[in-house]
């Protein structure tokens, strides 16, 4: 219990032990703040009329077609008993709507954010593993099985309420319909299509065999591997709407991408004039106070219309100039008074 | 509590109830008693570590989990273990983890210093004697009983009764540094007539059962001798060694063990210490329980308008979204209440897992600082600050009340003889000061002023003074161990060969046989109770000491009794002029007073010196009488109190004397730096009136302008009242006086130190505070103290002279207890100030840095949290999560705990030179400034706005979810981890916006985590991760970054959200060049 010599008592004497590690000490001093608010602020207001003309620019029309009012075309396919509804809406141009034109749908009042709505689906079936085609997840309940116990794949609320209105466009020339092409290639994200969603392998060659002993979701009308018999790329867990569908919409009110406008005669756009979209109404919403609409828009660098953007740009700059102005004033008077007294 | 039980397990619960236990030495059985008992005592281990192997896990637990905090956040886990939760348990589950396992390491690693420290006390080899050899045993295995031998500078094993010593004269020294911080050689003696064979010795020892008090201990031993009576020697304090003092300047001693392991006077005082909890620790619970309730609150509103939107048609239950049969057959009430858990769970976060930790840890990192800053190393002892508990670190910043004791704290106790006085005529011994006097030409050494006293009169004052004592020569030969023995021996100067070196227990002592020596008279020592003083002729007188009256601080004076050659009975009494005057004839006092009264205002230390002599029969008296009382058992204390006073009467004073009492170095400037800071100065001492007055003069405590409040027994003498009724006037008259006519003092910033205030100093002796704290009539006790303590409170510094060491305790409480309980700080060395220390929050104490900052992140949490709760009237109410569950998890140990740590480890606002030149920015954060509720509510009112700001912001944006240049459209994750991406960056710049003090390490830390995350959100979302049900984040980050709209989105709203902040800072700068220096900006924003 003797000392242990002098060395190892004695603290080290290093810049950190010390707490004097060289340090930087940032002063804001009015010289810098003032400047630098101004030149902020001028940068936002610059971005924001970037942001407030190009959200200009955008061209959107959309219109509903749930059909409440009596004297709208979709209204009789409101009735529930009417399955295979088919109404048509007119509608004008009366300036080129530049393309490419994205065509969406949208809902609202539509909870895709109920969390148990959410959890409603079961992963490892749409990465194609069948291991689960037989055992969906619990969370699928009450859309794991039907009534018959049979396992439903893909399984889950979201998958059983796809959105299966589909729509027809036709430009209406001198009386006659020409059907605009409607792309349905990438609408959905590219990962989501490519690497996060995948099909079972097929078994002996056959696609719809390795969806044996599963039965298709309670509302669907064709199972999943008939989804599009027209492209294989676009079937089974890959087809676009599905991947569009499956990425749950943020708000109650939303709108998903539906199809690009994008091939032949229409790449550059929608010509002026009349033209009529054929709705095939599937989707009941009015049981939940819903609504449905389309919406054709353009997009810019920035993404579809938003005023918000370009508006909070404008005033935060504005703000910020505003402050430096209120600020050089007060240093002003301050410094002066500063100087006066001599603190 | 545990080690009471630890004790009945190890030493047998009957064996408690007796009073006193006897010990048989060396184990023998001894002829005469009854038959040989070996009674169990507890065995030589010291046990303070908390846990072992085996414990450690459920006890650790058991503690951890009784922290608010913890035990919440276990609650959670459970809720969302049992119920189906919109969360995964993993995410409170994870964090709890972390925190619980990182206060278990810091827990475990601070057990295992003790286990160290533990086994080197418990393995230490010690020498015990075991039938007639020396036996090498560890020092666990000593049992009571036994003889143990202790060489030289080794520190007593256990408890032991002092038999043998190898000096002459049966005693030993032993300093009881780390016991009580006293580093005075204390001297003990052995047994008397116990020096011969301690093989053999019969003997038993009985005395009283173990208790915590260090300077009492009553016992009595029988020595068994072949066909005698036996001798029975009466044994006190004096003849105990403790446990963990150390012997010091003689080579062996051998003792008994009395008191051994957990029984020792050491252990128990350590049990008596309760953990002492932080303020911090407190406020940070005030500040959850809020949360807490604004938690609750949510809740509740959630799941009020979570029925009231169901009830509308169509909602409960929409087509695509049904219930399956167990939901719908659930009790509509039990669903209520997992919903309202559910909404809990999702909103728990708002309650900071990791603020107990980051607190935890900077207080644990921030204790190292302490330790290494060498400014706090001693040279002199090679030692630096020793931090011993971290939970108090930042009560060092929030000190209001520093107690502090005069002697060897104020003053250096390093005495100096100055001056004496001699039957009224005054002696000056430096001729260096020259100083007019009144009574005496005061310059040249006592043989040319005796014309003045009689030299009868001089040497008999000067062989008091040689007498009079208990000091003891230092041996020759041990040269070396002067020099490394600082305070107990006078080593400051360099000693010429002449010069002796003394040791004693209190350097007053010291300096008077020094100051003897100066005017001729030497004492050359004790030697088997012979004193031996060489005069001025160089003849050796030689003195028979036949009782030693042992100073004690309630008679407050000392006395020997001393046979001359001649045959004549000699009583020497020193002490301080209080308990001499009275007991000497009035004419003579008289003669001294005024010097004695004139030293004191000086601030040197006076002692009076009287004599008489003893006739025969008054010695033959007084001797039994004192061997009587020596011997009892029961009460010894008192009987030989009353028989010191019944012998220390009538004498006749002969002189006084003058010790300086130099003030420590820099003990001014450190008094006026406390002032300034805003703390009140309490000076408690034992000291008389006169002297403490002028020391609190000389340290500034009191200055020019100060005004004097004196409540003393000499104010309180007034002919025409009673004590009482005069106490009670002038406590009113100062009350008006000093609170009532005071400018009312605003909290915080001016507290009473502005130059304008008139500053007030109140001094009150011992005997009235007793009174004002146990007046006669108990119903005025509250008024008087009430009535007290506002006087006190408004003064800057307040002398508390003659207290008694209890009183000093008993002030420390009552401030503490007081409004507001503020943090006391205690500063005192020696034995008396052991109590107040303990009273205070904060013992001995340095300096203090601010550390509380890491609180600051609860307000993260309700930026953090409110967005997802706003999202709930946006998803009907289901509980979806706005964040992932990863985010959710690392948010606060991963994202914003490492620079909130940083931050608080490293932050100087000021740099320390400003900080050590202005101690009035201490006021700045005194009051737990940062941890007041205009501070937290500020931060709640910002994290709200934060949350509104970053909810809605992406809210609008996402009015159009075609965010991309390819209209795609992004989904719920995208949308909170735009939110989470803005919170992350913004929690992050607002510290940095508050760092002032950039080290290389903040820059690390908070670039560094900003950067993680970035690094994280891309690693997390670019994995399919096998052990994940749902892939939600699957390429969201990298998305939103390839979104123009995402990333403005992003930079306006942090910048929105720092604007207050930014403002804040601006306009707090200091605004002119030459204002930079001394403006005292406040560090952060209310």
């Amino acid at each position: 219990m003797k000392n242990e010599g002098e060395a190892a008592k004695r603290p080290d004497n290093t810049a950190f032990t010390q707490q004097r590690l060289p340090a930087w000490q940032p002063i804001l001093s009015a010289g810098i703040v003032i400047p630098s608010f101004l030149l902020i602020g001028l940068a936002f207001i610059g971005i924001g009329i970037g942001l407030f003309l190009t959200s200009q620019t955008i061209q959107v029309w959309e219109m509903d077609y749930t059909g409440v009012e009596k004297d709208s075309p979709c209204f009789r396919c409101t009735i529930l008993s009417n399955q295979n509804c088919t109404c048509e809406v007119i509608f004008s141009l009366s300036t080129l709507f530049t393309g490419p034109v994205f065509f969406y749908y949208g809902l609202s009042n539509y909870y895709q954010n109920f969390r148990k709505y959410g959890v409603s689906k079961d992963y490892y079936q749409l990465a194609g593993d069948t291991g689960y085609f037989k055992n969906p997840e619990a969370y699928c309940s009450p859309y794991a099985y039907d009534s018959k116990k049979n396992p439903i794949v893909p399984c889950g609320a979201i998958a059983n309420s796809i959105f299966n209105d589909t729509f027809e466009l036709y430009q209406i020339i001198n009386g006659t319909k020409k059907q605009v092409p409607l792309d349905g290639k990438g609408i959905s994200w590219w990962t989501d299509y490519n690497i996060k969603y995948r099909n079972p392998s097929p078994v002996n060659g056959s696609f719809a065999k390795s969806f044996d002993g599963t039965v298709k979701p309670i509302n669907w009308p064709k199972p999943a591997y008939e989804l599009d018999l027209t492209d294989p790329n676009n079937n089974g867990f890959l087809n676009q709407d599905f991947l569009v569908w499956m990425r749950r919409a943020a708000l109650p009110q939303f709108r998903k991408l539906y199809r690009r406008i994008t091939d032949g005669d229409y790449a550059a756009g929608l010509p002026a004039g009349n033209y009529s979209l054929k709705v095939h109404y599937n989707y009941p919403v009015l049981s939940f106070d819903g609504r449905k609409k389309v919406v054709f828009s353009n997009v810019s660098w920035m993404g579809g219309k938003n005023d918000f953007l370009g508006i909070a740009y404008l005033v935060v700059g504005s703000l910020c100039v505003i402050m430096s102005v209120v600020m050089l004033v007060v240093y002003a008077k301050f410094k002066f008074s500063d100087d006066d007294e001599a603190r | 509590g545990l080690c009471k039980k630890l004790n009945s397990i190890y030493c047998g619960g009957d064996e408690k109830r007796v009073d006193s236990r006897t010990i048989y030495v060396g184990h023998r059985p001894c002829p005469d008693t009854e038959a040989f008992i070996p009674s169990k005592f507890c065995d030589n281990r010291i046990v303070s570590s908390k846990y072992t192997v085996w414990n450690f896990l459920p006890k650790n637990l058991f503690e951890q989990f009784r922290r608010i905090a913890n035990f919440y956040f276990l609650i959670i886990f459970l809720v969302q273990v049992i119920v189906d939760t919109p969360t995964s348990p993993v995410t409170s589950g994870l964090p709890l983890f972390f925190v619980i396992t990182v206060t278990a390491i810091k827990q475990g690693y601070e057990d295992w210093l003790r286990h160290k420290a533990d086994n080197e006390v418990n393995k230490y080899p010690v020498t015990v004697l075991e039938d007639g050899r020396s036996v090498k045993k560890e020092s666990e295995k000593i049992k009571v009983g036994d003889v143990v031998e202790v060489v030289e500078d080794e520190t007593f094993p256990c408890d032991l009764i002092l038999l043998q010593s190898s000096r002459e004269d049966g005693t030993c020294f032993v300093t009881t540094a780390s016991l009580d911080g006293e580093s005075n050689h204390k001297t003990h003696y052995t047994v008397p007539d116990t020096e011969k064979d301690l093989q053999a010795l019969p003997a038993t020892i009985e005395c009283e059962q173990p208790q915590p008090d260090l300077y009492k201990f009553v016992g009595r031993m029988h020595i068994y001798k072949p066909e005698q009576e036996p001798a029975v020697r009466s044994l006190g304090p004096e003849n105990l060694l403790l446990k963990g003092a150390t012997l010091k300047n003689t080579k062996k001693i051998s003792g008994v063990t009395v008191y051994t392991g957990m029984e020792t006077k050491m252990a128990l005082n350590y049990q008596g210490k309760s953990q002492k909890r932080s303020a911090v620790e407190k406020s940070i619970n005030a500040f959850l329980l809020v949360y807490l309730c604004i938690l609750i609150s949510k809740a509740v509103v959630c799941t009020t308008l979570k029925y009231v939107w169901q009830s509308k048609e169509g909602q409960d239950e929409p087509w695509y979204n049904q219930k399956n049969q167990k939901e719908k057959d659930t009790n509509m009430y039990l669903k209520m209440f997992t919903d309202f858990l559910s909404f809990m769970v999702l909103f728990n976060f708002i309650i900071p897992v990791s603020m107990y930790v980051t607190v935890e840890m900077q207080k644990f990192l921030g204790s190292f600082f302490i330790t290494w800053d060498k400014d706090f190393f001693d040279p002199e002892i090679q030692e630096g600050a020793l931090v011993n508990t971290s939970d108090l670190n930042e009560e060092l910043g929030q000190v209001e009340y520093v107690f502090t004791d005069k002697t060897g704290t104020l003053t250096q106790n390093n005495m100096e003889f100055i001056e004496c006085c001699i039957d009224g005529f005054q002696y000056k011994h430096r001729d260096t000061r020259s100083e007019l006097d009144g009574f005496t030409v005061t310059d040249g050494p006592v043989n040319k002023l005796q014309q003045k006293a009689g030299q009868e009169k001089e040497e008999l004052f000067l062989r008091a003074l040689c007498l009079c004592h208990t000091v003891q020569v230092k041996e020759a030969g041990s040269e070396e161990v002067l020099t490394d023995q600082v305070d107990g021996i006078d080593g400051m100067q360099p000693q010429p060969e002449e010069e002796r070196g003394f040791i004693a227990s209190s350097p007053d002592e010291i300096a008077l046989v020094r100051g003897a020596m100066e005017y001729g008279f030497t004492f050359l020592g004790l030697e088997s109770k012979s004193m031996k003083i060489k005069n001025r002729e160089n003849n050796i007188e030689e003195y028979k000491l036949l009782h030693v009256l042992n100073f004690d601080p309630v008679r407050r004076r000392m006395s020997v009794i001393v046979q001359t050659k001649s045959g004549e009975t000699l009583l020497f009494c020193k002490g301080a002029d209080s308990s001499i005057f009275p007991r000497v004839k009035p004419e003579e006092v008289d003669r001294i007073r005024m010097h004695v009264e004139r030293n004191a205002t000086e601030g040197y230390r006076t002692l009076c010196v009287a004599y008489k002599q003893l006739s025969a029969e008054e010695y033959a008296v007084a001797d039994t009488g004192l061997r009587e009382a020596r011997l009892a058992l029961q009460d010894r204390e008192q009987k030989l109190m009353a028989m010191y006073n019944q012998v220390e009467t009538g004498m006749s004073l002969i002189g006084a004397t003058a010790v300086e009492d130099r003030l420590q170095e820099e003990a001014a400037e450190t008094m006026e730096a406390l002032q300034g800071a805003g703390m009140k100065v309490w000076v408690l001492t034992g000291d008389k009136m006169e002297t403490a007055k002028s020391t609190c003069y000389a340290c500034r405590l009191f200055q020019r302008g100060t005004e004097l409040l004196e409540l003393t027994v000499r104010t309180l003498e007034d002919g025409r009242l009673k004590r009482e009724e005069k106490l009670l006037e002038l406590l009113r008259d100062y009350h008006r006086r000093a609170v009532q006519d005071a400018p009312p003092v605003k909290a915080g910033v001016t507290r009473s130190w502005s130059t304008a205030n008139q500053d007030y100093g109140f001094i009150i002796d011992g005997a009235t505070l007793s009174l004002v704290m146990n007046p006669s009539r108990e119903a005025d006790a509250s008024q008087y103290r009430s009535l007290f303590l506002q006087i006190c409170q408004n003064c800057t510094a307040v002398l508390c002279c003659r207290m008694a060491p209890l009183q000093k305790a008993q002030i420390v409480k009552m401030v503490k207890n007081s409004k507001g309980s503020p943090i006391t700080l205690s500063i005192g060395d020696g034995a008396n100030d052991v109590s107040m220390i303990l009273e205070a929050h904060v013992g001995i104490g340095i300096k203090g840095k601010e550390g509380r900052q890491a609180v600051r992140n609860s307000d993260y949490n309700l930026c953090f949290i409110l967005p997802q709760f706003l999202y709930q009237f946006f998803c009907g109410y289901s509980q979806q999560p706005l964040y992932d569950a990863a985010y959710l998890t690392m948010y606060n140990i991963c994202f914003t705990s490492m620079p909130i740590l940083a931050y608080s480890l490293l932050e100087q606002h000021i740099s320390m030179e400003i900080l050590l030149d202005n101690a009035a920015l201490y006021r700045e954060i005194a009051n737990n400034a940062m941890l007041r509720w205009r501070p937290f509510l500020y931060w709640t009112v910002l994290g709200i706005f934060q949350g509104l700001l970053f909810f809605f912001g992406v809210r609008f944006l996402f009015s159009n979810p075609a965010l991309q240049d390819n209209g795609q459209v992004f989904g719920n994750w995208s949308y909170g981890t735009i939110v989470f991406t803005v919170l992350v960056f913004t929690v992050t710049l607002k510290l940095a916006l508050d760092t002032r003090h950039w080290t290389w390490i903040n820059h690390f830390v908070i670039w560094g985590s900003l950067a993680f995350y970035v690094f994280f959100s891309f690693f997390w979302g670019g994995i399919i991760w096998p052990f994940l049900k749902q892939q939600r984040l699957y390429f969201v980050f990298a998305n939103m970054l390839s979104s123009v709209s995402a990333w403005l989105v992003i930079i306006i709203l942090i910048l929105l959200s720092l604007l207050p902040e930014i403002l804040l800072v601006v306009l707090r700068k200091p605004r002119g060049p030459h204002s930079r220096q001394v403006y005292l900006f406040l560090p952060f924003p209310f």
